[in-house]
């Protein structure tokens, strides 16, 4: 960067493209909207006025998994969800990333019964989880940056591919 | 109106009718033979005005004998009153459906099913409901394992061919625009 910085007026910035991409990545991911619980209470408070998640552009949730690019898993994971939330998690296009929150998607939570997911790393890759019953506004604000942390450190262009095939839950990484 | 006033009413219409009256707390409760419940939900709905069926559930009394019970909740919205219709099930015996009397007992005796195992007899569609298609066991039974792990299915099969979606696309395509072509 050497030879061109400052050659140019002060409104260019130079950079490189998997910086900006990167940087497009983290700070505008759309959370779809997947409330399962009382979870999905704390992750309401996370988007409103108070804790505003928007100051982290992720306030956009959408209704569809195809314009969706981060699943916050917010409850109770049961078994009958369990096929669901796995075609949800297929339909979403990829770069897609997972946040878990709370401890029933974490770990199954204080239900460790025949009829509840004990994790839903059982069927979805996790990238960050959320511990707390349920976690506070702040949990999840925390554990959205620690998640922006990761894919900062991704890349984009000569990123590792993750492949996730059908009936996996973990990802295969392919080089890109 | 008691259990009396109502195992009186429903005498007339139902002949030989065997009904008696359960321990009531809340709302009166009456105990009816299997063999007779269709006769005796006919005459509450037609002459007591019980026009509502708010639920179906059951009990698993085990080691008890008879088994089960299934337990009806009914409300007449027009004479304002309740009512705890029961059934003594053995394990192994059958119950006839209601749903000619009550179209809406169709999902609560599906769950019944699902969750006790107790077959409805006459019912038109009697798959699982709350848990999974490929469940094994009834899991609401006093001897069901609870701590059972069990893997969780990640696919479910699809509900429609590729043909009936096109199909579906079609017909709404038409629906909302009658000059398309098909």
């Amino acid at each position: 960067m050497g030879l061109i910085d400052h050659r140019f007026p002060d409104n260019f910035i130079t950079t490189n493209i998997d910086r900006v991409l990167t940087w497009a990545r983290y700070s505008a991911l759309w959370p779809m909207g997947f409330g399962l619980a009382c979870c999905a209470i704390e992750m309401m408070a996370a988007s409103a006025s108070r804790y505003d998640i928007s100051r982290f552009g992720a306030e956009v949730f959408r209704a569809s998994p195809r314009q969706a690019d981060l699943l916050i898993v917010a409850g109770t994971v049961t078994k009958k969800m369990a096929p669901v939330l796995r075609r949800l998690y297929d339909q979403m296009p990829e770069p897609k990333w997972v946040i878990s929150m709370g401890s029933c998607s974490n770990a199954g939570g204080p239900f460790p019964t025949y009829s509840v997911l004990q994790g839903v790393d059982k069927i979805v890759p996790v990238d960050v989880y959320v511990s707390g019953c349920p976690p506070r506004p702040e949990a999840l604000l925390y554990g959205l940056m620690r998640l922006q942390d990761r894919i900062r450190r991704e890349g984009t262009v000569l990123r590792h591919e993750r492949v996730i095939h059908v009936g996996d839950t973990e990802p295969t990484l392919i080089n890109g | 109106m008691d259990a009396a006033a109502l195992i009186d009413l429903v005498a007339p219409h139902v002949p030989g009718a065997a009904l008696e009256a359960g321990s009531a707390v809340d709302m009166p409760v009456l105990y009816v033979p299997a063999g007779q419940l269709v006769a005796v939900c006919t005459a509450l709905r037609d002459h007591g005005a019980f026009n509502l069926l708010i639920d179906i559930t059951a009990v698993d009394y085990l080691p008890r004998e008879p088994r089960y019970e299934v337990v009806y909740h009914l409300v007449s919205t027009e004479a304002r009153r309740r009512l705890r219709m029961k059934v003594r099930v053995a394990a192994g015996t059958t119950v006839p459906t209601v749903q000619a009397v009550w179209p809406a007992a169709g999902w609560p005796e599906r769950e019944v099913w699902d969750l006790f195992g107790i077959v409805f007899d006459g019912h038109p569609d009697l798959r699982r409901i709350l848990t999974p298609d490929d469940w094994e066991g009834h899991p609401l039974r006093k001897d069901y394992p609870v701590q059972l792990r069990k893997t969780a299915q990640t696919y479910e099969p699809l509900q429609v061919t590729e043909q009936e979606f096109r199909s579906n696309i079609q017909r709404d395509r038409v629906t909302r625009d009658p000059g398309a072509k098909a």
